[in-house]
C-alpha cells in the first residue's frame, strides 16, 4: 500500500507477516495477536514492527514498547480519531521508533497526524489514487502554526508569544 | 474585548484559504462527499432543509459594534436581510449560497471573526455568562478563560475527530447564567475556602439531546494554571474511550454514565498526573496577556441611583417597567447591564434584521463601550450603560420594535428554528412560540406571572434546551402529525434539573391552553413572593398534571 511521510512518497522497507512467522524477514511487521510469539523468535539482527487496533490499552502496549522498531496504528475510518490520541500516548510513554498511521486518512489530517507523533501514513490504494502526494504536502503547510503546546511544533503560537515577550523584556531592561 | 494579534490574524486567514482549497478538492473529486462533510461542518456550513446554513462563531457571545455591523452587511448582501441568534450565542444565516461562503469568511476575517468549529465532532465554540465582567455576583470574569480555550481548542491536532460534538461553557458567577451543567464540560470559577485562590470547579458529562443529563463534578478546585493540561486529560480519555458504535451514545455523558463518575474521574486524574503539565499549559504571562483585554472600562464616578433615571421612570410607566424587567444591577455605581429582547410578540425568537443589528451596534457605540453580548436565551445585551442614558436607548429601540419588556418572562421563549428551517426537526417550533406569546401578550399578565422560562425544541436533539425549561416543549412527529410533549420543573441555573413529562403529547393548537392551565395552577397555589419554579418544587408535579390531563382528555 502507498506510503508517504513529510518529504513525499517512500518505499516500504517493512514486510507484513500474517502470523508470527518471521523467518527470513529483516524488518517484519506482525499483527498484534502474533506479537508475543514473534518476539520470542526474533533474532538479534531482526527488527520487529506491530500493527495495532486503535482500541488497544496503553497499559498492555507499554510492556513491549522497547522491543519494537515500528508501530502501525490502524485507522478503520478517517472519522475515527482514536489513533491520534493513541499516538500521543505512545510517544508520551517514550517510544522513539517509527510511528505509522495506517488507514483511509485524508490529506487534511496529515498535519494532525504529524503533530500527534506519527512519522508516516500508509494509505489504501483507493485513497492514494484520489489524493496525489502533492495534495498532502500542500495540506500539511496550510496552517503554519497552531495554538497547542506539546504537539511537536516549537513555533506554536503560544511559544512564539512567549519568545516575543522575553525579547521585549530584554529590550526594555 | 479581545483583539487579534498577528498570530490570530494569520491563523484565521490561513483557515479561510484552507477551506477554499477543501472546496476545490471536493469539486475536483479528490475527496468524496463523505470526506468533505466533516470539513465543511467544522467550518459552520450545514446543508439544511431549504438551503445551506452558515453558523458563525461568536466566542463567548461577545461582539463589537464593528463586528455586528459586518454581520448586518453579510445578512443583507448574502442572505435575506436577517440573521438568527442561537442558544450557543452564535449567529446563523439560513439562506447563503455555498459559492458565497469563502467570500463571507473573508468578510468575517476582516473583523476578527470566523466559523471555526461551529459544527462537527470537535470542540465547539465556547460559551460563557453573558453578564461577564459586569454582574455583581461575579468572582472572576470568565472571558479570559473562554478565550484561552477558544485558542487552545482551535484545530486541535488530537481532538478534531472526536466520537461526537463537544461543548464547553464557563461562568465566573455564583448564579449560573451559562447553563454549565448541561455542557460536556462546565467550568465555574470559585475561590478555595482555605487558600482563597481562584480555581475551577470542573463538571463533565452534562448534556441535553435524547438522553438529558446534569454534569457531574470531577474536580472541586483545579488550580488555574493547570487548566489546559486538565482539559487535555479529559479529552484524551473521552477520545479513546467514548463510544463510536452508536452516534446516539457517543457523547461524553454516556461514557461518564456507563463507567460511573468515580471511574471517569480516576482515569482523568491518572492521565493528568502522567502527562507533562508545564509543556502543555499556557504560561501565566500568556493568561495575563489575554486577561488584560478584558479589563473593565474606565467607569465614570456616578451616584448609585441616577436621579435622571428615577425622574423619567416616574413620568413614564412603560419605560419604568422596561427598566425593571430588562436591566440588572451593575458592578459599577450608576450603570446598568441592559438586555435587549429579541422576542417581540409574534416574531421568530432570536431573529434580528440587518437594520436592527445596525441600530444595536450604533447604540452600543454611543452608550456601551461599543460592546454587545449575545445571550444563550437569544437576546442581546448592552453591558455598560449609564442609567441616565436608558431613556434615550429605550426610545430608539422602541422605533425599531426592540423595546419589549419581557426578559425572563413567559414570552421570552427560547426556541430552535424547528421544521421551518432545520433538516433534523420533526415538528415546528417558531409557530408554537408565537402562539404562546400571543396568548400571554398582555404586559400586566406577564408581570403578574413573573419569571417563567419556556423552552421549545422541534426535535429530540434539544437545541431549544426544553429539558431545562421551567416549562419545556418538545415537538415530535407521530404518524405524520406534529405532537408536543410538555415537561415541567426543568432548571438551567446552578439548581440545574431536568423537567419531567406531564402526560401524552398534544396537538399544536392545544399547547397554549395547556400552558395556560399550568400557569393557572401556579397563580392559585403560589405563596407570597414565590416564583413559578419555586412553586413547582414545593407543591410537586401532581396538581399540574391534573390540570394538564383536563386538556389532554378534552382533546382525546
Amino acid at each position: 500500500m502507498p506510503l508517504l511521510d513529510r518529504n513525499g512518497t517512500k518505499v516500504d522497507a517493512w514486510t507484513r507477516s500474517e502470523g508470527s512467522g518471521i523467518d527470513n524477514l529483516s524488518q517484519a511487521l506482525v499483527p498484534w495477536e502474533a506479537l508475543t510469539e514473534a518476539l520470542q523468535h526474533k533474532t538479534r539482527d531482526q527488527r520487529i514492527g506491530v500493527v495495532i487496533p486503535n482500541n488497544i490499552r496503553i497499559a498492555e502496549l507499554k510492556l513491549v514498547l522497547r522491543q519494537l522498531s515500528l508501530i502501525a496504528v490502524s485507522f478503520p475510518a478517517y472519522s475515527d480519531g482514536r489513533g491520534f490520541s493513541l499516538a500521543k500516548l505512545i510517544r508520551n510513554h517514550g517510544f522513539t521508533g517509527t510511528l505509522r498511521a495506517s488507514g483511509p486518512l485524508i490529506a487534511d489530517q496529515f498535519a494532525y497526524a504529524l503533530a500527534c507523533g506519527f512519522d508516516e501514513i500508509e494509505l489504501p490504494e483507493a485513497s492514494a489514487a484520489r489524493q496525489p502526494v502533492e495534495q498532502w504536502l500542500k495540506a500539511v503547510g496550510q496552517i503554519s502554526h497552531g495554538y497547542q503546546r506539546g504537539y511537536g511544533d516549537s513555533h506554536n503560537i503560544l511559544d512564539q508569544r512567549r519568545t516575543a515577550r522575553a525579547a521585549g523584556r530584554l529590550a526594555a531592561s | 474585548m479581545y483583539r487579534y494579534d498577528e498570530f490570530d490574524e494569520r491563523f484565521v486567514r490561513e483557515r479561510v484559504a484552507q477551506f477554499r482549497d477543501q472546496v476545490a478538492r471536493r469539486l475536483d473529486g479528490s475527496i468524496t462527499e463523505d470526506e468533505f462533510k466533516p470539513l465543511r461542518l467544522k467550518n459552520g456550513v450545514y446543508l439544511q432543509l431549504h438551503a445551506y446554513m452558515l453558523r458563525i462563531a461568536i466566542p463567548y457571545g461577545t461582539l463589537s459594534s464593528k463586528q455586528l455591523r459586518q454581520l448586518a452587511l453579510i445578512g443583507e448582501r448574502y442572505d435575506r436581510g436577517y440573521g438568527h441568534f442561537t442558544t450557543r450565542q452564535n449567529l446563523q444565516f439560513n439562506w447563503p449560497k455555498l459559492r458565497d461562503v469563502p467570500e463571507i469568511l473573508d468578510l468575517l476575517a476582516d473583523v476578527e471573526m470566523h466559523c471555526i468549529q461551529t459544527s462537527g465532532n470537535c470542540i465547539r465554540n465556547v460559551t460563557a455568562d453573558h453578564f461577564a465582567g459586569v454582574a455583581q455576583d461575579e468572582i472572576e470574569d470568565p472571558r479570559p478563560t473562554a478565550e484561552l480555550i477558544r485558542q487552545w481548542s482551535s484545530l486541535h491536532p488530537e481532538f478534531d475527530y472526536l466520537p461526537r460534538k463537544f461543548k464547553i461553557a464557563v461562568t465566573g458567577a455564583e448564579h449560573d447564567r451559562a447553563v454549565i451543567k448541561a455542557h460536556d464540560i462546565g467550568l465555574r470559577l470559585r475561590r478555595h475556602p482555605d487558600t482563597h485562590e481562584v480555581s475551577y470547579e470542573v463538571s463533565v458529562g452534562g448534556g441535553l439531546g435524547r438522553t438529558p443529563m446534569i454534569g457531574k463534578v470531577v474536580r472541586d478546585y483545579l488550580p488555574k494554571d493547570d487548566l489546559l493540561a486538565f482539559l487535555e486529560a479529559i479529552m484524551r480519555v473521552y477520545n479513546l474511550e467514548g463510544r463510536r458504535d452508536n452516534k446516539y451514545k457517543a457523547r461524553v455523558k454516556i461514557l461518564v454514565h456507563e463507567i460511573g463518575v468515580e471511574e471517569f474521574r480516576r482515569r482523568v486524574e491518572e492521565e493528568f498526573a502522567r502527562l507533562d503539565g508545564p509543556s502543555v499549559n499556557a504560561d501565566p504571562a500568556e493568561v495575563a496577556r489575554i486577561a488584560a483585554y478584558f479589563k473593565a472600562p474606565d467607569y465614570e464616578a456616578l451616584p448609585a441611583i441616577s436621579r435622571v433615571l428615577e425622574a423619567t421612570k416616574a413620568a413614564n410607566p412603560a419605560f419604568a417597567r422596561w427598566v425593571e424587567v430588562n436591566t440588572i444591577p451593575h458592578k459599577a455605581p450608576g450603570y446598568a447591564a441592559l438586555t435587549i429582547s429579541l422576542k417581540p410578540v409574534g416574531e421568530a425568537p432570536g431573529d434580528a434584521t440587518s437594520d436592527q443589528m445596525r441600530l444595536v451596534a450604533d447604540l452600543a457605540e454611543q452608550y456601551s463601550q461599543a460592546e454587545i453580548r449575545v445571550t444563550h436565551a437569544q437576546n442581546l445585551v448592552l453591558p455598560y450603560v449609564r442609567q441616565r442614558d436608558l431613556f434615550a436607548i429605550w426610545q430608539r429601540l422602541g422605533e425599531a420594535g426592540l423595546a419589549s419588556a419581557n426578559i425572563g418572562l413567559i414570552t421570552d421563549i427560547i426556541s430552535c428554528p424547528g421544521l421551518d428551517y432545520c433538516a433534523l426537526a420533526t415538528a415546528r417550533s417558531i409557530p408554537i412560540a408565537q402562539a404562546i406569546q400571543h396568548r400571554f401578550a398582555d404586559d400586566n399578565r406577564q408581570k403578574a406571572i413573573g419569571e417563567l422560562n419556556i423552552k421549545i425544541s422541534g426535535c429530540i436533539n434539544a437545541c431549544g434546551h426544553h429539558h431545562v425549561g421551567h416549562i419545556g416543549i418538545l415537538g415530535l412527529e407521530k404518524r405524520g402529525i406534529e405532537s408536543y410533549q410538555i415537561t415541567l420543573g426543568g432548571d438551567a441555573t446552578e439548581n440545574a434539573a431536568i423537567g419531567e413529562i406531564l402526560g401524552p403529547g398534544l396537538a399544536a393548537e392545544d399547547v397554549p391552553d395547556a400552558i395556560e392551565r399550568i400557569v393557572n395552577v401556579y397563580l392559585s397555589e403560589r405563596a407570597e413572593g414565590e416564583s413559578f419554579i419555586e412553586n413547582v418544587r414545593r407543591i410537586g408535579l401532581a396538581p399540574f398534571k391534573a390540570a394538564f390531563q383536563e386538556v389532554a382528555h378534552a382533546v382525546a
